[in-house]
């Protein structure tokens, strides 16, 4: 991949983020082009929800989280953005334990375009793209009224999938997203993704090593805080990685 | 195939003990129980049976006559139920914003706590002493007279600790997590309070709410010094005037027919106290029915 010439969506400069005395994230730098599917790997405590974290500033509301160093979204350092509101609203976050909004299904989807004023059938039609693309819409057309919070586990995770895909977001932000998803309908949904890579960019954190393999440009491996490697998801599956301990995860020997 | 030890599957003499010690343990946390409520029972059925007679339709429309020996309690509903709203429009929303505040917006700092724990243990005070603070504050300094304002403040002052403590309890029970899901769609703070934090706690802050103010329902301290009148059927009519008038009230009717005054049938006071807690059954019935709502609503 040629992926050099791109432009840079995500720059970050070494990216200290600390929870009290505890450092999740220890200078980190990479950057995360437009238009790819980064993967972000690695056992856990290794600071990949952390990093999400950083990105689109939940530092702010978490009161023992600071984050030093710089975390540059299209060049901008999103600690200089006085409207945070603006900046999470173009940056579409999947959680790893489903997070269902305690209202109905729709309105768990028409949340954000509300937001922005997106109003009538405008509305309506937004709901139904994002819930087809996320894989739901067959299995909620009919009860569309009923409660986000009730789905089963994997129907929630869609849900939140749709919930972030209504923003139109520029950056989309999944952490293990597949975590309570059978495998048929995860195997739907990263066919969405690599659609969807046309339109924004994709930071996929996850701990399943072969689905970064299956759809990451490029992949950056986390352990303990430290960001061990960045590179083609190509050369780090195969045993051109730099770092021995990359070879090491990925191929099942430790994490 | 090895031998298998038949015996190690029978009852052992531990097992006994066990079961012998669940018995005893359920017996003595029963009996408690039942000794805990009996007294609560013993003064209802008495209540009941001596002061039902009293009950009647002029009971509670009439004013009290003949040296509060005869007549009604009219003046005394009309006059607790003023005080109360009073109590009720000044504290609650006062009460509810302090907790909003104090749940979603006040960074989690010493400043923070040292406030949090004032308000518990201002919860603690006595009552007479929220007397007293009435009286100098809203009956002297503010100038309000004895009268149903100066008491219903007093009382608000009371219940506003208490308030806040509820309503913080009950928008801490909305799940971080839904904070964070909605902030991270673009809400603004206000926004995810407005769209996801009190629509999901609504139920809890007002049956919190309802329950403090049927406490204050029965508070004769607080109102004694600040408003309350032994004697007083006459009422204004005009809203202001009847604000700044002073009022008889039930708690302090029970103390007056029950101590102060000569040659009352008995089953007067006993009418009193049973319409006073009543009152207080009724108010708690609507938050049981709240909650009762909430349970039924729960969404998630
Ligand atoms: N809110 C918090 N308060 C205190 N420490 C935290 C908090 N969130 C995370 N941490 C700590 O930061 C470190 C990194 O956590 P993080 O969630 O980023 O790991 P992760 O790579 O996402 O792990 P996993 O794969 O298990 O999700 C851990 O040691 C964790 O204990
Ligand atoms: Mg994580």
């Amino acid at each position: 991949m040629a992926a050099t010439t791109a432009t840079e969506k995500l720059k970050v400069r070494d990216l200290t983020i600390r929870y009290g005395d505890t450092v999740a994230l220890n200078g980190a730098s990479f950057e995360v082009y437009e238009n790819e599917i980064f993967g972000v790997i690695g056992p856990a405590n290794s600071g990949k929800t952390s990093f999400l974290r950083a990105i689109n500033r939940m530092d702010e509301m978490t009161s023992n989280m600071h984050v030093s160093g710089e975390v540059l979204f299209n060049g901008k350092d999103v600690s200089h953005w006085r409207n945070l509101y603006a900046l999470r609203s173009r940056i579409g976050v999947v959680f790893p334990l489903p997070v269902g909004l305690p209202m109905s299904i729709y309105e768990n989807v028409a949340f954000a375009p509300k937001l922005r004023g997106v109003r009538g059938a405008e509305l309506d039609e937004i709901v139904e793209r994002c819930l087809t693309r996320a894989a739901l819409w067959d299995e909620v057309k009919d009860r569309l009224k009923s409660l986000g919070s009730l789905l089963s586990g994997g129907q929630q995770q869609r849900l939140t999938i749709a919930r972030a895909l209504s923003q139109e977001p520029e950056l989309l932000l999944l952490d293990e997203f597949s975590i309570a998803v059978d495998p048929v309908t995860t195997m739907r949904i990263e066919d969405v993704l690599k659609e969807l890579k046309e339109e924004m960019t994709i930071i996929l954190v996850t701990n399943l090593v072969q689905q970064a393999r299956r759809l990451a440009d490029r992949t950056a491996f986390f352990l303990n805080g430290e960001v061990v490697e960045v590179g083609d998801t190509a050369e780090l599956f195969t045993r051109n990685a730099q770092d021995q301990r990359t070879t090491d995860y990925v191929e099942g020997r430790f994490g | 195939m090895t031998d298998i030890d038949f015996k190690s599957f029978k009852a052992q003499p531990l097992d006994y003990k066990n079961q012998r010690n669940q018995r005893l343990y359920r017996l003595l946390f029963g009996w408690m129980t039942v000794l805990l409520i009996l007294p609560v029972l013993i003064i209802l059925v008495l209540l009941t049976a001596k002061g039902a007679p009293a009950l009647s339709w002029e009971f509670f429309t009439a004013d009290p006559i003949n040296g509060m020996t005869e007549g009604g309690i009219f003046p005394c509903l009309i006059g607790t139920i003023w005080i109360v709203a009073v109590a009720l429009f000044a504290s609650v929303p006062l009460g509810v914003a302090c907790a909003v505040y104090l749940s979603e917006y006040a960074p989690d700092n010493t400043l923070t706590r040292l406030i949090n724990l004032a308000i518990i243990n201002l919860a603690g005070v006595p009552s007479i002493v929220h007397a007293l603070f009435g009286v100098g504050a809203f009956v002297m300094f503010f100038d309000l007279g004895t009268s149903i304002l100066a008491a219903g403040l007093t009382l608000a002052v009371m219940t506003m600790p208490v308030v806040i403590v509820s309503t913080r309890e009950s928008l801490q029970a909305v799940p971080q997590a839904f904070r964070e899901a909605c902030w991270s769609l673009g809400a603004t703070r206000s926004q995810t309070i407005r769209k996801v934090v009190i629509p999901n706690s609504v139920t809890g802050i007002l049956t919190g709410v309802i329950l403090e103010v049927s406490r204050t329902v029965g508070e004769t301290a607080p109102i004694m010094f600040t408003g309350a009148a032994l004697f007083l059927p006459f009422v204004p009519d005009n809203f202001f005037e009847r604000l700044s008038s002073q009022t008889m009230a039930m708690s302090l009717h029970l103390f007056t027919v029950s101590t102060q005054v000569p040659n009352v049938p008995e089953e007067l006071p006993f009418g009193v106290a049973l319409v006073l807690i009543g009152m207080v059954l009724v108010l708690n019935s609507v938050s049981i029915a709240f909650r009762m709502y909430l349970r039924g609503q729960k969404k998630w």
